[in-house]
């Protein structure tokens, strides 16, 4: 099939990006989204254009490092899938797409597609985390958890940190991405000793970074590719609430 | 060249104790004075350096990846094992180490492996104090599933995303000790040399991917974790960044690289489907539990396999394997599914790919069952293939997968550069000439929590590290070498690019040391992978600068060491004249098709040493030798 494709380049952050036009012939439906572009780079680079960056590494869906904002939808048009996961047989011939970068305020662009999502590691280093230092932790079955619990903690554990609820938040709210890890460990025994410091200390990290609030436009359930729910994130306003009168107490 | 394994003497059972309690100590005061740079955040990487700074020492890390949890690590689906008979099935930790020695066909050693099951246990505890959620059963308590090659029920899992939650969980302990500043994390710098100084490893060099900036670092030890080199062959089953360069320039420096043949093939990933083909995807190998697996029978018949009558149709492993049938060891289901393809049988666009075909056990057990089952594997190869596996038949292929093969450590995961340890996929030590299914997950895990954290303290309190400055000519020299590098890399101007010359590279690897190697064919790459390491350096492409994120000449530099790399590999496959493991040479099997160990030869350890590049290795022996378990044929019938 022939695609035409505009595509967002632009040199470094403090440059002025663009739309490119790139006609593509010879699109093979049985291509990744990725390695359509991959055959596209290598066109580029043997014209002796400079290749376009955009971020991917284990391209099975998991590593969550690829993005892409493909006509206006974060990871496309597959419900459930990411970038790499999506296939051409989603396009036909002639379509004309758009591919900009996740775009945020807390997402800055690096380079072309590529954008800086560190501020997801500052929220993690913040309090992502259960405080147990390598060692004696002790058996592992002398903490029974129930069922029904460990499957809601694996649901929100299953977040792969893409930034796909970031960027396609009119708010660029990072709620579902910071619920899903608060989530986790809040249905959790191990995690309920630093539950009130963890959920304050997530939240107010991800103020700083520049992430906007929720008004509940469920932009972000819509396109995470592991269909994380927003009930996570009315679980962790319900910790948030109840930590903050807590703390005000002191 | 001196290997010394440096293994305790003693009875097998007490020699990590033993071990223990004869290492030399460093008081917790003291400990702030030893650095340590951490190459690489996956599994080994990022829990050796939460661990590392929880016991007090300065931990720098460093990751090409935008963050810790982006490491292939996170594939990993099926699960981590360990010895804690919690399903009262007969299993122990000798048993677990039994397996795992015979699993890897006699070529590993053995206290390396007891040790590893020795502390598979700390590792589950330690995964659920983080809040792992592994899965559990209705009374709350972990539940465990079967794997290859072991006849107990020891796996644990997360879903089918085991190695994610391992991943973050690590991640999760790496990114504690960052907030609290005991480790500094460099994110998007890539090691690109490692630097030694009278005798011992004491820095690397790294290339900021977005500024281009050439930087040194110093440390009192340097830990590699840097995974494995399956990209060798282009396409495997590995991320798209994976490379061996950490590795290679350790070894150009002086560390022995061990047994790089051996490297494992997966029998059920997606096939191929064109030249555009970057990666390829696993498939469970627990689809093979309910699917089989055939071709047509004659070369001409190009029917759809809804039409191919039964007659008509090869059953090959049933026929081959009648005991094992659909469920024959990894080796020989890829080789046998490779014979089919070479004679011309095969399906699939490319001709290289066989049916495992669901509409036995859908009749049988009903397509909700097997949606159960299988569900969101089903929906992931309609994803890929577009095709829908309930009413057409899977197509699979083998691809590479993981290498056992990696730096020579000793007991303490040192290589033979002293300062310098190696963990994870990136060592050799642990699975011998095969790996088991569930233990990649397991040996990394082992090496960073709880045997590094030990051995590191002796290192230190027995060598001493001296003083270093930053100002030091090594450092220097280093870094002009990767300036120079990069800049002859993007003064070439030639007319291919670094993706061409890495599919090149993997037919060549794919095609004469793959999944069956003969002398001809070895001998023949031989030739053929230094030419074409000729050609990249005349006819290589390169745009853009080195002063911003470049994605080509990342890619470039990693291809000039796989293509220096491959040779050792093929040097290894070629001395190595037997078979063994996932390594199969064909002049050496059995009528069934096992492979033909040559135990008087070969049960040793091969270890090379850097000549130059281009001249032949120096090939050095560890002879491994089995005190505990009795050689056997590896037999799975």
């Amino acid at each position: 099939m022939k695609l035409t494709l505009y595509i967002w380049r632009q040199k470094s952050a403090g440059d002025k990006g663009f739309m490119e036009l790139h006609n593509v012939d010879n699109v093979s439906e049985d291509m990744s989204f990725l390695e359509m572009l991959d055959v596209l780079n290598e066109k580029l680079l043997l014209e002796g254009q400079e290749q376009i960056a955009f971020d991917h590494d284990c391209r099975e869906g998991i590593c969550g490092a690829c993005s892409l904002i493909i006509n206006g939808t974060a990871h496309g048009p597959e419900k459930a899938t990411t970038t790499c996961q999506l296939h051409m047989r989603k396009f036909k011939d002639g379509d004309t797409i758009y591919i900009e970068p996740f775009r945020s305020i807390a997402f800055p662009v690096i380079k072309d597609l590529v954008v800086d999502r560190s501020a997801f590691e500052r929220i993690m280093s913040a309090g992502g985390f259960i405080s147990v230092s390598t060692g004696n932790a002790q058996d592992a079955n002398a903490l029974p958890i129930p069922k029904a619990d460990a499957d809601l903690s694996m649901d929100a554990a299953q977040c792969i940190g893409c930034g796909a609820c970031v960027a396609s938040c009119p708010n660029g709210a990072a709620m579902l991405f910071v619920s899903a890890k608060v989530g986790q460990f809040a249905y959790l025994p191990q995690g309920q000793a630093e539950r009130k410091e963890r959920v304050l200390n997530m939240v107010r990290q991800m103020d700083a970074e520049g992430f906007g609030s929720c008004t509940n436009l469920y932009e972000c359930e819509a396109v995470c590719p592991k269909q994380i729910s927003v009930r996570f994130i009315s679980k962790m306003n319900r910790d948030y609430l109840c930590s903050s009168f807590l703390e005000n107490k002191k | 060249m001196k290997l010394e394994s440096k293994v305790p003497t003693g009875p097998l059972k007490d020699s990590w104790d033993k071990y223990r309690f004869d290492i030399k100590l460093i008081n917790p005061a003291n400990k702030r004075k030893y650095k340590v740079l951490v190459v690489g955040t996956g599994l080994a990487g990022a829990s050796a350096a939460a661990s590392l700074a929880e016991l007090g020492y300065v931990v720098e890390a460093f990751t090409y990846n935008d963050s810790s949890r982006r490491a292939h690590s996170i594939a990993a689906q099926g699960g981590i094992n360990a010895a804690k008979n919690y399903t009262n099935d007969g299993d122990s930790i000798w048993r677990l180490f039994y397996d795992t020695v015979k699993g890897g066909d006699f070529r590993s050693r053995e206290a390396n492996v007891y040790r590893l099951a020795q502390v598979s246990n700390n590792i589950i505890d330690q995964c659920v104090a983080q809040g792992v959620p592994f899965a559990r059963d209705y009374g709350g308590l972990l539940d465990n599933r079967s794997f290859g090659g072991a006849q107990v029920s020891r796996t644990f899992y997360a879903r089918g995303q085991t190695g994610q939650q391992l991943l973050l969980g690590a991640y999760s302990a790496l990114m504690r000790a960052v907030g609290k500043k005991q480790v500094i994390l460099h994110t998007r710098k890539e090691m690109m040399d490692v630097v030694i100084i009278n005798g011992k490893a004491r820095g690397i060099v790294t290339r900021d991917l977005v500024t281009g900036k050439i930087e040194s670092h110093w440390g009192d030890a340097v830990l590699l974790a840097t995974g494995g080199y399956a990209n060798v062959f282009f396409l495997s089953t590995n991320a798209q960044a994976c490379n061996v360069t950490a590795s290679y320039r350790a070894y150009k420096k002086g560390a022995a690289f061990a047994n790089p043949c051996y490297t494992q093939i997966h029998p059920t990933c997606i096939p191929v489907s064109g030249d555009h083909q970057s990666k390829l995807t696993l498939m469970s190998e627990s689809l093979r539990n309910d699917g089989r697996i055939w071709v047509p029978k004659s070369r001409d018949d190009k029917r759809p396999p809804n039409q191919i009558p039964e007659e008509d149709r090869d059953y090959y492993l049933e026929r081959k394997y009648p005991s094992f049938g659909n469920l024959s060891p990894r080796d020989i289901s890829s080789r046998a599914a490779k014979e089919a393809c070479d004679d011309g049988r095969g399906v699939s666009v490319t001709g290289f790919g066989v049916y495992l075909d669901f509409a036995d056990a859908i009749k049988r057990l009903g397509q909700k069952v097997i949606e159960e089952r299988y569900g969101n594997l089903f929906e992931m190869y309609e994803r890929i293939i577009g095709e829908d596996p309930y009413k057409t038949p899977m197509m699979i292929y083998p691809a590479s997968h993981y290498t056992m093969g990696g730096l020579w450590v000793d007991y303490n995961l040192m290589s033979t550069i002293p300062g310098l340890h190696v963990m994870g996929e990136a060592n050799f030590s642990d699975h011998g000439a095969n790996r088991l299914g569930a233990s990649a997950l397991m040996q990394g895990l082992a090496d960073g929590y709880f045997v590094i954290p030990y051995t590191l303290g002796h290192y230190f309190a027995t060598e001493k590290p001296e003083k270093i400055s930053m100002d030091n000519e090594e450092f220097k020299k280093a870094e002009k070498e990767a300036e120079e590098k990069i800049q002859k890399i993007l003064s070439i101007n030639g007319k291919r690019t670094p993706t061409q010359f890495h599919r090149e590279l993997g037919k060549i690897m794919w095609e004469y040391c793959g999944m069956a190697r003969n002398e001809t064919g070895l001998k023949k790459a031989l030739e053929l992978v230094p030419q074409l390491r000729e050609e990249f350096w005349k006819d290589l492409t390169v745009t853009g600068g080195k002063e911003s994120l470049n994605i080509t000449l990342e890619k470039a530099c990693r291809v000039a060491d796989f293509l220096e790399f491959a040779e050792v590999l093929l040097w290894d496959a070629l001395e190595r004249d037997e078979s063994c493991g996932a390594h199969f040479r064909t002049e050496h099997q059995y009528e069934d098709g096992e492979a033909k160990r040559n135990d008087e030869k070969f049960a040793h350890v091969a270890a090379w040493e850097f000549t130059g590049i281009g001249n032949k290795p120096v090939r050095n022996v560890e002879p491994l030798s089995f005190e505990n378990v009795q050689l056997a044929v590896r037999s799975y019938k």
